[in-house]
């Protein structure tokens, strides 16, 4: 990379939730709005913009959703261009965004996410979200997101030890961090004792170990260093966007506790942002279920591989601890709208780095991380972020 | 007079089946379903039974405890999701069961489970223009659970009967109010054996949407309060819904307890809302108030201010709504499979 930087100048997202009185357009219009008042810019100031959503086609029916979101920003005539992968579709359109500005051909670029999950019955959002698997070796064969993610905890119960305590306790903490959140899809407390007792999904992960459907938007304005210096006040700089990729199918992969993806991505990240895990103050990561959260801080290097358990248990994730981890309520607690939460997290980053993060915020946080995967890991997207 | 209730009358089947017996199916934990939902057991109609046979027993209680002569009856009006033709009316099977024909208006009524409070208001109007002296609407349903949906545990049978009229009235029909949206939380299209629904989306934006607005529309065009009601009877689709609602307007268990039936019949779908106000009428004194508001998906809900009067303490109605309740005989799946026609290559076509 160049030693050029990028920066997040505006920040804009919807509630997260069942919201059922928006549609697709107006969630993605309502959060770009907000981002633009947000970094304080006319929308005429954007030059181009690149939007994650993950299955717009089968929870919405609509596609070509480059076009429809720059025609209802009012910017028709822009380049505006739909990622996709899977559940990291947000985190790769920061990406796209990123390497836009990066390469040094556009100064201003908007990264979007956004998803409308709740108009359709429950086995449809099944089948649209199993499009993140192996259609042909998983889905074909009835696994499910639920069912591969249990496959990962019995594995990583059985290899270090891990109990079902502890991954309830990821649960527990994202929802306690959710409840300070506006944005969050559930601002309430569970008890260990709730997530325990809450019902087999696949076992051993109960309902409470999983992330919602939800429906939301988030939208993030990138800026040149040039630019972002000339207009605004409290960037917040981006300073590794690395991505990496991993078998498809899980029954691929020579391990099914380690996330090859995420491990290789966290390798480049730190690299090109100069820093270790150590100097990480705060991560976003990818709690799509609990277990995943602990194989997150496990491939970021937070821990030991095999010790995530342990390291939740005894609170260093939590906020205040070594690493603070899903001060947004994560996956589990804020919701997740699949193509919006590797934006979402990217905005959870903005705030924690601006210090505005009210009742969750890290003290003097100084560096954070995202971490957003699509699939069961074969896509991982991460990110690196420093305070101005 | 004003127009009012004159009789009523109430049915429930006589068969139970236990929230446990159908999870033992589906192999689901019955006590999450059961605090879940907060219904134990729900009603089956008999093999014999449907909408047609429980609205006219309905009616028979009705004018039994009415004593008027069936011929001064101008209208029947028969709600429900279950008729048991698509073509030909249960109206006129109730009409000529209680010998009120051939002179009087009949029809039958379909808005999902709110079809029964529909018809209170079209007689109400009827008897108020003095188009008829009396009329009789009915909410009544056998209703249909997909086998294994969460709707198995609460779709149950039962009914209740109002003649309205404008003479010795047992409660008053003080006032009327109703919320209506083109709102699609749970239909049954032609042909369809079982009813769709969209899940979580019949909650917030379906049920307590229209309840709540129905519910609150009438409080303020009458300016009365929660605490001016004895009772209030809420559509209970489950027992956890009307609770629900009655705590959002401010109103108390209490109020809501003596009209919920949920919990140990089930969702009697049209015949809810009326079975519930009967079973408030079973107990309620002169002057007691009653807010009764149903809910039809579809969506819309019919709200009512009732009153008793010192008629109803004259003439109780003999046949409770408690009496159906506590008569009851349990069956095991596979007579209930029976009894519901769910058994395949079997011909129950009654």
């Amino acid at each position: 990379m160049t030693g050029k930087k990028v920066a997040i100048i505006g920040v804009g997202l919807t509630k997260f939730g069942e919201l059922w009185e928006k549609s697709y357009r107006d969630l993605i219009t309502e959060a770009g709005v907000k981002a633009i008042g947000d970094a304080g810019i006319d929308g005429k100031d954007v030059q181009e913009i690149f939007v994650g959503s993950m299955s717009p086609g089968l929870f919405a029916a609509q596609e070509h959703i480059g076009a429809l979101v720059a025609d209802y920003a009012g910017l028709a005539g822009i380049p505006a261009t739909r990622v996709e992968a899977a559940c990291a579709s947000g985190g790769l359109a920061l990406r796209q965004a990123y390497t836009s500005i990066i390469s040094g051909t556009k100064d201003i670029v908007v990264a979007g996410g956004v998803e409308k999950m709740t108009d359709v019955p429950t086995g449809l959002a099944m089948t649209a979200l199993m499009g993140a698997g192996d259609e042909e070796w998983e889905a074909f064969n009835g696994a499910t997101f639920p069912a591969l993610y249990a496959l990962m905890a019995r594995r990583h119960m059985l290899e270090y030890g891990t109990t079902i305590e502890q991954i309830s306790m990821v649960s527990v903490k994202n929802h306690a961090n959710a409840k300070h959140n506006e944005y969050a899809q559930f601002q309430f407390d569970v008890s260990l004792e709730d997530v325990l007792n809450s019902s087999r999904v696949a076992d051993p992960l109960r309902l409470l170990h999983c992330s919602p459907i939800s429906d939301g938007a988030a939208v993030v304005i990138l800026a040149s260093e040039k630019k972002a210096k000339e207009i605004c006040d409290n960037p917040v700089w981006i300073t590794a966007s690395a991505m990496a990729t991993d078998t498809l199918a899980l029954s691929d992969r020579k391990s099914l506790t380690q996330t090859n993806s995420a491990i290789l991505a966290a390798k480049d990240a730190y690299k090109q942002a100069g820093v270790t895990a150590k100097d990480i103050d705060f991560a976003e990561v990818h709690d799509c279920f609990a277990i995943a959260e602990i194989l997150a801080i496990e491939a970021l290097g937070f821990c030991k591989i095999g010790a995530g358990g342990k390291y939740t248990e005894d609170g260093h994730t939590k906020i205040g601890g070594e690493h603070a981890v899903n001060t947004s309520g994560g996956l589990k607690g804020k919701g997740h709208p699949v193509g919006t939460t590797g934006i979402a997290q990217a905005i959870e980053a903005t705030f924690q780095l601006r210090g505005t993060a009210g009742k969750r915020q890290v003290k003097d946080a100084e560096i954070g991380l995202t971490h957003n995967v699509g699939g069961s890991g074969a896509t991982a997207v991460i990110h690196v972020y420093r305070r101005d | 007079m004003p127009v009012g209730i004159v009789g009523y009358g109430a049915y429930v089947p006589k068969y139970r089946i236990k929230a446990e017996e159908i999870a033992a199916v589906w192999g689901e934990d019955a006590e999450k379903i059961k605090s879940g939902l907060n219904v134990r057991e729900k009603s089956v109609p008999s093999i014999d039974e449907d909408t047609a046979t429980i609205a006219v027993t309905c009616a028979r209680n009705a004018l039994e405890q009415a004593k008027i002569d069936p011929s001064d009856i101008g209208a029947v009006y028969v709600g429900s999701e279950s008729h048991p033709y698509a073509v030909k009316t249960t109206s006129s099977m109730v009409a000529e069961a209680i010998e009120a024909t051939p002179v009087l208006m009949a029809a039958d009524y379909q808005f999902a489970c709110k079809a029964g409070t529909a018809a209170i208001q079209t007689v109400m109007g009827m008897v108020a223009s003095k188009m008829i002296k009396y009329g009789v609407a009915i909410g009544a349903d056998t209703s249909q659970g997909k086998p294994g949906d969460a709707l198995e545990y609460t779709a149950s049978a039962g009914g209740a009967a109002f003649i309205i009229g404008s003479e010795n009235v047992l409660a008053i029909l003080h006032d009327t109010y109703s919320y209506t949206t083109d709102t699609p939380d749970f239909w049954r299209r032609e042909g369809a054996e079982f009813p769709s629904h969209g899940s979580r989306f019949t909650a917030e934006p379906a049920y307590f949407r229209h309840v709540l607005a129905a519910a609150k529309g009438l409080l303020e065009k009458n300016k009365m309060q929660p605490k001016d009601f004895k009772y209030v009877v809420f559509h209970q689709p489950n027992g956890k819904f009307p609770l629900n609602a009655a705590k959002k307007l401010g109103f108390t268990n209490e109020q809501v307890a003596t009209g919920l039936l949920t919990p140990v019949i089930g969702n009697t779908y049209s015949g809810a809302t009326p079975l519930g106000l009967a079973a408030v009428l079973d107990e309620a004194n002169a002057g007691d108030k009653i807010l009764a508001v149903s809910y039809g998906s579809g969506a819309g809900s019919d709200a009512f201010i009732i009153e008793v009067t010192k008629e109803n303490e004259k003439r109780r109605n003999k046949k409770t709504v408690k009496s159906y309740i506590n008569k009851k005989e349990y069956l095991n799946y596979s007579i209930y499979s029976k009894f519901k026609g769910k058994i395949k290559g079997v011909s129950l076509e009654k």
